[in-house]
């Protein structure tokens, strides 16, 4: 520790000291840096291990039993590895894995691609692109229960402006244009508000990216005659890449718990077309109440999704490091 | 000094007033937990009587049917204080009694005269007994309620129209009787233009994150023949639940969904048809009665231009009970003052005024007096159809066993997906599952 910031420890503790009975300041000030480092640290720490930590043991514990939070009453027996068994067994957890795995992927494909272009001309600095960035960054910022109601109407048959709009472009009926009905057409309508509200998101850390760039690389790629392509593959992009790379991952995290915008938008339907892990997880957990299989199937989500992060991250630093 | 004393002391008394005061009013406070919908608010008209009898303030927490169960399940499984009173769907019987969440109420009505047998047999037994058909009551049948039909009186009784239905099929264009006339009815309207505006057949349940689909499936199953299981074998399923007929039932209910619905249709409850039915979109819907009430009174399709009919009949005739009874939550703090609020809500008079408030009084009284079918327009059509009631399992694990239904039926009935065997045998072999996790077989 330097001088000036052990001094400006002393006195903070000298003005905590003040401000507390005389029994107190004495114990403050018999005490070391290391133990007032943990005074301040502690409360972090305790609210962290009790809203963290402890329900993640207490869930794994539970995945080995077969309580139900439904019949507080009922004997909790020990059942080994039998709910993990029957989580990985069950045909309909896989299939909703699949097609979490659907959405993901297209939603962070095409939020990257057009939140990464959006980026590109916004970074532009045209007449008006403070009014456009704002524009474009609304969708974000409304909750996710009005961008589902308010889209189901858009694509509501009938009387739906999105149905309209595709009826008007392609000739076909707009009865027949049933985005939230039909299996084929149903987890495309959840991809395009997906996509519709988060890619300002993505737009936002590629502009950062884009911004800190800094101009006298390309001064130097001018002078050295390297054509706008060539510029935009070789400094651009590699720039720019920690940055999409981030927002990939936070999306990616993001949309692999959807929920709300499902519930909202089809309940899972038609049938369990559009059925995603974090609904599956739900129904089993507050409906049927299977807690020790439910936590089980939570404690296999957590282990995908860590893993699958933990694997990320390190590419992300190898690309950092670059 | 003196009067800095005597100004403490007022301080003091005002304190403690202030603090004693909402004391006294929660203690006089009873809070009813139900569903946020038209007969509640009847309900929150009909206990002002009860407050000024007793002087007990009724408060109320409604809230949505899509949360409904969520929000109070929870509540009673985390032994929640927040309701006295509970108005519990038809299903919870069997779980909260075995869960012990609601006080039973047995000895509560042989103390004040209260009887069974004065209500109507089937609301007994779907809402108030558990194990049922036994004498073991956790609730008094609060609000009787049953899927049935409206249909457009008006366009039924247009002279173009019904020349053409009977030059077609050769009968009135009428309420069905049955099923099949049911569907001729929505094919003939599937598509039609009225009024310079495009119509359609019938709106059917179809909802898929609830409840919707499975209320909607099992009213036309029933009368296909459908049984949840063997009569003589609780829990044996095989041949029951996937008769043949039981088969027919389901493709007769997706050829409905796909013939003669709206577009768009493919999570439809009561909310939603209850709306293609007021803005003119269908001739026949499908709800429970409870809606019925308001859209007689409602101006563009209210009136004369209504109908109401029971559920038609095919092999044999049932209608999928709704509804609900009243409990006395076992966690209360104020459980006698909630019992007395049953026994005030049993009274005759009490039960009188809350049909012509808009609940639906399931006291014999009240639905056998001579006046009842004239009372209202669509009092006839309820009483037929509480005639002829079914309920879905009760059992403490219903959620698991709807969940079950709702994914194999709309997966086949909406998304297409397989056939109707295929989705009743996977519901066999889903339901089985359960009941051998309950240790039931």
């Amino acid at each position: 520790m330097n001088i000036s910031s052990s001094s400006m420890v002393e006195k903070a503790a000298d003005a905590t000291a003040r401000a507390m009975p005389t029994s107190v300041v004495r114990r403050l000030r018999g005490l070391s840096d290391r133990a007032i480092a943990w005074v301040f640290i502690a409360p972090t720490i305790i609210l962290l291990l009790a809203i963290n930590i402890f329900p993640l043991i207490w869930a794994i514990y539970l995945s080995f039993t077969n309580y139900r939070a439904n019949r507080p009453n009922a004997p909790v027996l020990n059942v080994g590895l039998g709910n993990y068994e029957r989580v990985l067994n069950d045909p309909d957890i896989w299939q909703a894995m699949q097609t979490t795995a659907h959405f993901v992927f297209w939603t962070i494909l095409l939020q990257t691609v057009i939140g990464f272009a959006l980026a590109y001309l916004i970074d532009r600095k045209f007449r008006g692109h403070a009014f456009w960035t704002t524009l474009i960054l609304i969708p974000m910022m409304l909750s996710p229960a009005v961008v589902g109601n308010f889209w189901r109407f858009l694509y509501e048959p009938q009387i739906g402006l999105f149905a309209y709009a595709v009826s008007l472009v392609t000739g076909i009926p707009t009865a027949d244009i049933q985005m939230l009905g039909s299996v084929s057409l149903a987890p495309w309508a959840i991809i395009i508000v997906d996509t519709w509200m988060w890619t300002p998101y993505v737009m936002l850390i590629c502009l950062a990216g884009l911004r800190s760039i800094p101009d006298y690389i390309y001064e130097a790629a001018e002078v050295d005659r390297a054509s706008a392509w060539r510029q935009f593959w070789s400094i651009t992009v590699p720039m720019a890449l920690p940055f999409i790379m981030l927002a990939v991952l936070f999306r990616g995290i993001e949309n692999f718990k959807m929920f709300d915008m499902v519930t909202l938008l089809t309940g899972g339907g038609p049938g369990s077309t559009t059925e995603v892990a974090s609904i599956t997880l739900k129904r089993a957990a507050f409906e049927s109440w299977a807690t020790g299989r439910a936590s089980a199937f939570a404690i296999v989500l957590f282990v995908a999704v860590f893993g699958l992060a933990n694997i990320y991250v390190k590419a992300l630093n190898k690309v950092k490091q670059r | 000094m003196q009067k800095k004393s005597k100004a403490l002391l007022g301080l003091a008394s005002a304190f403690v007033m202030s603090s004693a005061l909402p004391n006294l009013a929660k203690a006089d406070q009873l809070t009813l937990c139900w569903a946020a919908w038209d007969p509640a608010n009847a309900l929150v008209e009909l206990s002002k009587d009860f407050t000024a009898k007793t002087g007990t303030e009724m408060k109320f927490e409604f809230v949505p049917w899509t949360s409904y169960a969520d929000r109070f399940l929870n509540e009673l499984n985390s032994h929640g204080k927040l309701c006295d009173l509970i108005i519990g769907d038809s299903q919870w019987i069997g779980g909260s009694a075995e869960n012990g969440h609601y006080v039973k109420l047995n000895d509560f009505f042989d103390k004040e005269g209260i009887k069974m047998d004065d209500f109507v047999p089937a609301t007994v037994v779907g809402y108030s007994e558990w194990p049922k058909n036994t004498p073991n009551y956790w609730a008094l049948p609060a609000m009787g309620d049953v899927v049935g039909w409206t249909y457009r009186k008006d366009w039924f009784e247009r002279p173009e129209l019904q020349k053409e239905f009977k030059e077609k099929y050769g009968r009135e264009l009428a309420a069905p009787k049955t099923y099949d006339e049911l569907k001729q009815i929505a094919e003939f309207f599937q598509k039609r233009e009225i009024d310079g505006k495009t119509v359609y057949g019938a709106s059917i349940y179809t909802e898929r994150g609830s409840e919707g689909i499975t209320m909607g499936v099992t009213n036309v199953l029933y009368d296909w023949g459908f049984q949840y299981d063997n009569p003589e074998k609780p829990y044996e399923m095989q041949g029951f639940v996937n008769s043949a007929d039981a088969v027919k039932g389901l493709e007769f209910y997706k050829s409905l969904y796909d013939c003669c619905t709206p577009p768009g249709s493919s999570n439809v409850y009561m909310v939603e048809s209850a709306d293609a039915f007021k803005s003119g979109q269908v001739a026949m819907q499908m709800n429970f009665a409870f809606t019925w009430p308001g859209l007689y009174k409602d101006e563009k399709v209210g009136g004369d231009r209504i109908g109401f009919f029971p559920n038609p009949a095919e092999k044999k005739h049932f209608a999928q009970l709704g509804g609900q009874g009243i409990s006395v939550v076992s966690y209360s703090d104020k459980k006698d003052a909630a019992l007395q609020y049953i026994k005030w809500f049993a009274q005759p008079e009490v039960q009188a005024k809350w049909w012509q408030l808009g609940g639906y009084s399931c006291l014999k009284s009240v639905v056998n007096a001579p006046d009842f079918a004239s009372s209202q327009p669509y009092a006839q059509a309820f009483l037929d159809s509480m005639a002829i009631v079914k309920d879905f399992w009760a059992e403490p694990s219903y959620a698991t066993l709807l969940q079950d239904m709702q994914k194999r039926v709309h997966n086949y009935v909406v998304a297409g997906n397989g056939t109707a065997q295929e989705a009743l045998d996977g519901l066999v072999k889903d339901w089985t599952e359960v009941f051998e996790d309950d240790g039931k077989i």
